[in-house]
């Protein structure tokens, strides 16, 4: 019986989701290494916590082959997690988000993609380190919370044991310590039932349940970096609301620094201290939180806020951004890369090779269009009918 | 005569579990809804994570079976029909996965995979499909050259673009769309929204429209379902819904949604928290003695609320109005 269950699962899972082979390995990689010495990794470390800077990105490139060349769909990013942060990421889909994202836990390991630049975590460079110290900060001490939950979990497991057979690999837990910890965390993320769930297999679990499952897993050590990419999409608005407070909370207690990355600008006005706007592989905008919301500057952030539809707005037709992101190996490498999409703003509004300015404190923009920028009157809204 | 009915639907899932691998439990994933759609209308179907959303689509459309109920298609008896995959109502009412990644075959092409239902329903020159195919990927925004790629080469959004023109491919009557826009930035999200809405007015296209963004469901829809615990607790129009809520469990939604501006957030936050308080203490009343939510009672030819009797639904009302209403 239970052999006829896992064929029938196997099938099952053939048929929807056949491309989870590479990412099976990831899960592997990333579950034996969440809970790599719960007790003692978490407190390691500690010296980070009097400097400011908790992760420095420098100048990072994140490539994929195509037809034997690489392009690069994240092009020279640069920034600093600070601890206690919040930093979201916004942009338009396929911008580099989750590129950036899988890089800083070093998942890319694959020929067909090239990383270069610096990830520094403390004194080390992470791009630097061999697969076996990654494994060590994987998990323990950088957690990520996956975009697509059903790939990072193992479809062939009961939900519990896979919690648990990651406690019981790094931790020296009694087997009871472990399955009551399971059922703690998955309570922690508003999991209304622990005991029936711990029993199901990943398919048997809502979208929003897996999610929640993933958020449990990467929470679970502590980690003084977590990378959440998406975490909320399937979640109501109240259990969302829940996570986020304890996302807050764990920050609270363990000092660590968040990226959030998210197309929800109502996630990123309750959560984020910082944010950077993503466009094409490149930040166009950075801010803290408040400016970002009461004065943004960049075309496409300003654009972006314009398409939100509004809870008491009356409008039949949602504001589109004209045109569309050319393909990776079509993207412009030279000048604005933005431009084409606001015809209306004369070419001499650009700067030639657009640079980043820091025109108020902390708040940083891409070129110089923005002083010339102005919304095209009822134009854009017919962008969808084209 | 509605355009399609679904009454008393349940579905409830074995849970195995023990040596021998036997039924331990029961998840009643649904448990006794009744909707009905009309022609041309878009519903909304929202409530709690895990609640039964995803599970009532994929019963109405075939994908699981049901326990009880049935299901009728202009008029016809559909409930057994449905599941044999060259019926017309397959053709007819399609549906857009909540999860983009897994519903795509990942060793075809972008235009294997769009092709596919065009083949099976409509009958095109290939000439004509693959201008079809052209057309189908500018109006969800992706560039030509996506065609010769295969899925693991796009992002979460542009996987879920691909599904959504899969699914608009063949004409299809009515569309149950899971998270159709959750993945997608807000400018493809209005983009898909404005083409869902242009499609409709032009063939009179029915959707049930399933999201946890109750921004997009009042931008969407005309009639509302809440859904809590494999149960609705609560259906009527947009503003019966949006402005005139009853069961405790709509309103603690609604004073979840994020507010759009950083400003005053902490307050909010505490608001929220109270009015958790406030919920946790009732929320009890909305169950019967066997742990089930009750069955809808009209306040009025739209509205319905789930509550044991017209008078106690009035005195729940009440009570949750203490917290939380923004
Ligand atoms: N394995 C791959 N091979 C080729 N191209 C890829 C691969 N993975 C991603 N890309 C491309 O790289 C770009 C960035 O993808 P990424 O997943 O980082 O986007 P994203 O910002 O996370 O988008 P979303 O918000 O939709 O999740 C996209 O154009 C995508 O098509
Ligand atoms: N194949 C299955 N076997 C057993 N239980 C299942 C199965 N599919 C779903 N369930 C259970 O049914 C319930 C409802 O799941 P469903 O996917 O319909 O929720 P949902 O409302 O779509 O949630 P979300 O908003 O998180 O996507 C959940 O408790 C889930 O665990
Ligand atoms: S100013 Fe013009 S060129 Fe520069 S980033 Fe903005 S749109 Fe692009
Ligand atoms: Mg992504
Ligand atoms: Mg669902």
């Amino acid at each position: 019986m239970l052999l006829n269950l896992c064929i029938v699962a196997i099938k099952m899972i053939y048929k929807d989701f056949g491309n989870y082979g590479a990412n099976i390995m990831k899960l592997m990689f990333f579950l034996s290494d969440t809970y790599t010495s719960l007790k003692a990794d978490c407190r390691k470390g500690e010296g980070f916590l009097e400097k400011d800077a908790l992760l420095t990105v420098r100048g990072l490139h994140v490539g994929f082959r195509i037809n034997d060349r690489f392009y690069d769909a994240v092009d020279g990013v640069s920034f600093t997690l600070k601890h206690n942060e919040i930093l979201a990421i916004v942009g338009e889909s396929g911008c580099g988000k989750s590129s950036l994202a899988t890089s800083i836990i070093g998942l890319h390991h694959d020929r067909n993609v090239r990383v270069t630049g610096e990830i520094l975590f403390g004194e080390r460079n992470l791009l630097e380190l061999d697969d076996e110290e990654m494994n060590k900060i994987r998990g323990a001490e950088i957690a990520m919370i996956f975009q697509d939950p059903l790939s990072a979990l193992n479809p062939l497991m009961r939900i519990g044991d896979q919690i648990e057979e990651a406690l019981a690999y790094h931790t020296d837990y009694t087997r009871e310590e472990r399955e009551e910890q399971v059922m703690r965390l998955l309570k922690q993320v508003g999991i209304p039932k622990p005991e029936q769930t711990a029993r199901q297999f990943p398919h048997q679990l809502s979208g929003g349940m897996r999610q929640r499952v993933m958020i449990a897993m990467a929470i679970s050590c502590k980690p003084k970096i977590i990378i959440a990419d998406e975490p909320t999409t399937a979640l109501d608005v109240t259990i969302q609301a829940q996570i986020l407070d304890l996302l807050k909370e764990l920050q609270e207690e363990t000092g660590a620094g968040i990226i959030l990355i998210t197309h929800d600008l109502g996630v990123v006005a309750e959560m984020a201290d910082r944010v950077m706007v993503m466009y094409a592989g490149e930040i166009i905008e950075e801010a803290p939180v408040q400016k970002l919301f009461m004065h943004p500057k960049h075309p496409y952030t300003r654009l972006l806020f314009h398409s939100m539809p509004q809870l008491h707005s009356k409008d039949e037709r949602l504001h589109v951004i004209e045109g569309t992101v050319p393909s990776l190996a079509n993207l412009p490498r030279t000048g604005c890369r933005f431009s084409h999409r606001i015809p209306w703003i004369p070419k001499e509004a650009h700067e030639k090779h657009p640079s980043f300015h820091e025109i108020s404190k902390d708040h940083y923009v891409q070129c110089i269009c923005w002083k010339h920028f102005y919304f095209r009157k009822g134009a854009s809204n017919n962008a969808a009918r084209r | 005569m509605s355009f399609m009915q679904v009454i008393d639907l349940k579905v409830h899932y074995p849970i195995r579990g023990g040596f021998f691998n036997t039924i331990v439990d029961w998840v009643y994933a649904v448990d006794g809804i009744d909707m009905e759609f009309e022609q041309g209308k878009t519903y909304g179907l929202v409530g709690e994570s895990g609640c039964g959303k995803s599970t009532t689509g994929k019963a109405i459309i075939g994908l699981e079976k049901i326990t009880s109920g049935k299901i009728l298609f202009e008029g016809e008896d559909v409930t057994r029909e449905r599941r044999s995959r060259t019926s017309r109502f397959h053709r007819e009412v399609q549906m857009i996965f909540q999860d983009s990644h897994s519903s795509l075959n990942p060793r075809k092409r972008i235009a294997d995979i769009l092709a596919e239902p065009i083949r099976n329903f409509l009958h095109l020159t290939p000439r004509e499909e693959s201008r079809k195919i052209g057309e189908l990927l500018e109006i969800v925004g992706l560039p030509q050259d996506a065609k010769e790629k295969y899925p693991h080469e796009f992002s979460g959004g542009q996987k879920q673009r691909i599904n959504i023109a899969r699914a608009l491919a063949t004409h299809p009557k009515m569309i149950i769309a899971d998270e159709p826009v959750s993945a997608l930035d807000l400018s493809v999200q209005a983009q898909v929204l404005n083409f869902m809405k242009d499609v409709q007015r032009e063939f009179g296209l029915t959707y049930l429209f399933i999201s946890h963004d109750l921004g997009v469901v009042k931008h969407m829809c005309d009639t509302i379902f809440i859904m809590y615990k494999g149960r609705f607790v609560e259906r009527g129009t947009k503003e019966d819904i949006y402005g005139n809520s009853k069961h405790l469990y709509t309103k603690r939604l609604l004073s979840s949604i994020p507010a759009t501006t950083p400003v005053g957030r902490e307050k909010r936050k505490r608001a929220r928290k109270e009015f958790e308080k406030v919920y946790e203490k009732m929320i009890h009343k909305a169950f019967d003695q066997n742990g089930r939510v009750y069955d809808l009672i009209p306040v009025s030819d739209t509205h319905y609320v789930s509550a044991p009797s017209a008078r106690e639904l009035l005195e729940i009302g009440k009570e949750s109005e203490m917290g939380g209403s923004r």
